[in-house]
């Protein structure tokens, strides 16, 4: 178990070594590092002091060098527009970001699993055709065409909910979440709703699956036998079993969820790292943009490691050992 | 085999292909609506009623008005105008060129790398394999939307550098596809007798190993599109892709978004409905294509 586990973090350890190596030559190689590291507002005189405070004369690996050892302090230099360090802009926007995901990936969960648990059951039926066809929906509609949709039923004809923004907030742990407040939770459910569409018709897709598959299994044939209630054969016995790949899908589609984040934040003007992002690649905010990069990159590799220890705990026939 | 096929016709592969898709109404439905599409966006500079980009056409008066409404001239905006005064049924027959062209364009550039290097994978084996491998499962370990995000954001906006970013993004994809295909189909008795003939290696992977790939790479592909043309219209309506001189259809949704709260819905909805029911058409041919293309799915 140690072994693995190390194993696992020594991986994931270069994995990000090789993603910030992606990100230096993107921006300093690729990218003409002058225009990107320095104020575009700034003179020839300025430009020339600012190459060599920023040590762009040096040879290329020491320049790396120095980039990976700020990035260790915490230090992934300073926002031309807000004039602050890049990193906390990110982490302050950070909080309003994983509240939505959250909410959109219990959204997915509390929606996708009795819907897919009624499809699995009766397939043939009709609500159950209309669950699946809606399904193809969720695969295939563009996000932010969905949010538009949403903000012109919702918020300008019904006129129900709130287009934009986070609403009213209240503090936890000296930071703003607005799913603590009435407002908030109204400004928060059609971003959330937006996101989860996708994780939706997946959860759905796989409970279906699972339970078609399930349901023909010798297990189930003798927990009936035993004189169980559909019910309990249901919820304990098949439940048990599908969960594992709904948990894993989950837990990896978390990272997806803050990826599409992007993309709603947009609509709904959310103020969270996505419309940071958006915003600093329009007027090339770039210290903002790699610590962006760098805080996802690290963000994903540690929901990888994550779902990978989750998906050995919650299934005993997978053993570490064996998965070398 | 199936008994659609009737007997007297001598039965070919295609002509068993063409009997099985048709059996799908649905599916028959999305060819036809794609075919209709694509027509249109070829033949834009014949159909549309007004040349969107000829500013000489253009009325700043003629600015946001309903669908129906009529300009000066007596032409009638069917679908309306947006707050250029341009003909939104003109924009969107023309921007379905651009969404189409870069859609199409980055999914067959990325089919065509990715297969070669799948297929050189598979055939090769050893480091290269290794090496291209790693590649797919790191880049297919971010999501699209994150891929294109970081290459926009080094690259800056414009239509070949997000053609650059989708075919970067989708070429994973069908090099995983390709590879399990090769993989399978390299064991067969033809490319070992390919191997006796000594053929050189490029035609043994490219008129051999190729050509038995490729149904599951048409499946893929099928779908590639639909998702390239997902993703420009996202990134431009983002204001990451198309420059605004090229308005595709996510910078025509993009360009309404400010007036829907003021209830002009006609702006985003209909050019958003235009990119709608293509990448449901497309979605639509390809899931049955993977139905009749799949060998373990046939009865």
């Amino acid at each position: 178990m140690t072994s693995w586990l190390l194993r696992r973090l020594i991986q994931a350890l270069f994995v990000v070594l090789a993603m910030t190596v992606i990100v230096f030559i993107g921006v300093n190689v690729i990218g003409d590092p002058v225009e990107i590291l320095i104020s575009p507002q700034a003179d020839q005189a300025e430009r020339a002091r600012a190459v060599i405070a920023l040590g762009l004369d040096r040879p290329l690996w020491e320049q790396y060098a120095r980039f990976l050892w700020g990035a260790l302090h915490g230090d992934l230099g300073k926002s031309f527009v807000f004039n602050e360090p890049a990193l906390r802009l990110i982490l302050q926007r950070m909080p309003a970001t994983m509240e939505l995901a959250v909410t959109a990936v219990l959204l997915s969960i509390v929606l996708g699993i009795p819907l897919g648990l009624y499809a699995g059951l009766r397939p043939n039926g009709i609500p159950g055709r209309l669950i699946m066809a809606g399904s193809i929906f969720g695969f295939s509609l563009p996000t932010f065409w969905v949010g538009l949709m949403l903000i012109m039923v919702f918020a300008v004809q019904l006129g129900w909910l709130p287009s934009t923004g986070r609403g009213q907030t209240a503090m936890m742990f000296g930071v703003p979440w607005s799913f603590l407040t009435r407002d908030g939770l109204a400004h928060m459910l059609m971003p959330a709703t937006n996101l989860a569409l996708g994780n939706i018709a997946l959860v759905l897709r796989l409970t279906r699956a699972g339970v078609r598959e399930n349901m023909h299994m010798d297990y189930v044939k003798f927990a009936r036998a035993k004189g169980l209630t559909p019910a309990r054969v249901l919820f304990v016995h098949v439940m048990k079993n599908i969960l594992i790949p709904i948990v894993t899908v989950v837990g990896l589609e978390f990272g997806s969820i803050i990826a599409f984040a992007v993309v709603t934040e947009s609509v709904f003007a959310w103020p969270g790292m996505g419309k940071l992002i958006i915003d600093s690649i329009n007027v090339l905010d770039r210290p903002v943009i790699v610590a962006y990069l760098m805080m996802i990159v690290f963000l994903f590799i540690a929901i990888n490691l994550i779902v990978d220890l989750l998906y050995t705990v919650l299934d005993p026939r997978v053993r570490l050992e064996s998965r070398e | 085999m199936s008994a659609t096929v009737l007997p007297r016709r001598e039965e070919t592969p295609f002509r068993r292909f063409v009997a099985e898709f048709s059996s799908n109404w649905l599916a028959v439905g999305g060819l036809v609506v794609v075919v209709i599409v694509a027509l249109l966006a070829v033949a834009a500079p014949w159909i549309a009623p007004q040349n969107p980009y000829d500013l000489a056409q253009l009325d700043i008066m003629d600015g946001r008005l309903a669908p129906g409404a009529k300009s000066a001239d007596g032409l009638t905006f069917w679908l309306g105008t947006d707050d250029q005064g341009r003909d939104m049924l003109s924009g969107i027959i023309y921007g379905l060129r651009i969404s189409l062209g870069v859609g199409v364009g980055s999914a067959l550039i990325a089919g065509v790398i990715g297969s070669a290097l799948g297929l050189a994978a598979a055939y090769f084996g050893g480091r290269i394999e290794t090496a291209i491998m790693r590649l797919v499962d790191l880049q297919l370990s971010f999501p699209a939307i994150l891929v294109a995000l970081m290459i926009l954001a080094v690259l800056g906006k414009g239509v070949l550098n997000v053609m650059l970013a989708i075919t970067l993004v989708e070429w994973a994809r069908y090099a995983r596809t390709a590879r399990g295909a090769a993989l399978v189909e390299r064991r067969r008795e033809y490319i070992e007798a390919a191997e006796c003939l000594a053929l050189p290696r490029w035609r043994l992977l490219f008129r051999h190993l190729l050509p038995n790939c490729m149904p599951p790479l048409i499946v893929i592909g099928t779908i590639q599109i639909a998702r390239a043309i997902t993703l420009e219209a996202t990134l431009s309506f983002l204001g990451l892709g198309v420059p605004i001189t090229e308005p595709s259809l996510g910078l025509l949704i993009a360009n309404g978004y400010q007036y829907m709260l003021s209830g002009k819905y006609w702006i985003s909805f209909y050019p958003g409905i235009a990119l709608l029911v293509t990448i449901v058409a497309i979605n639509l041919v390809g899931d049955h294509l993977r139905d009749v293309l799949n060998p373990r799915l046939k009865r």
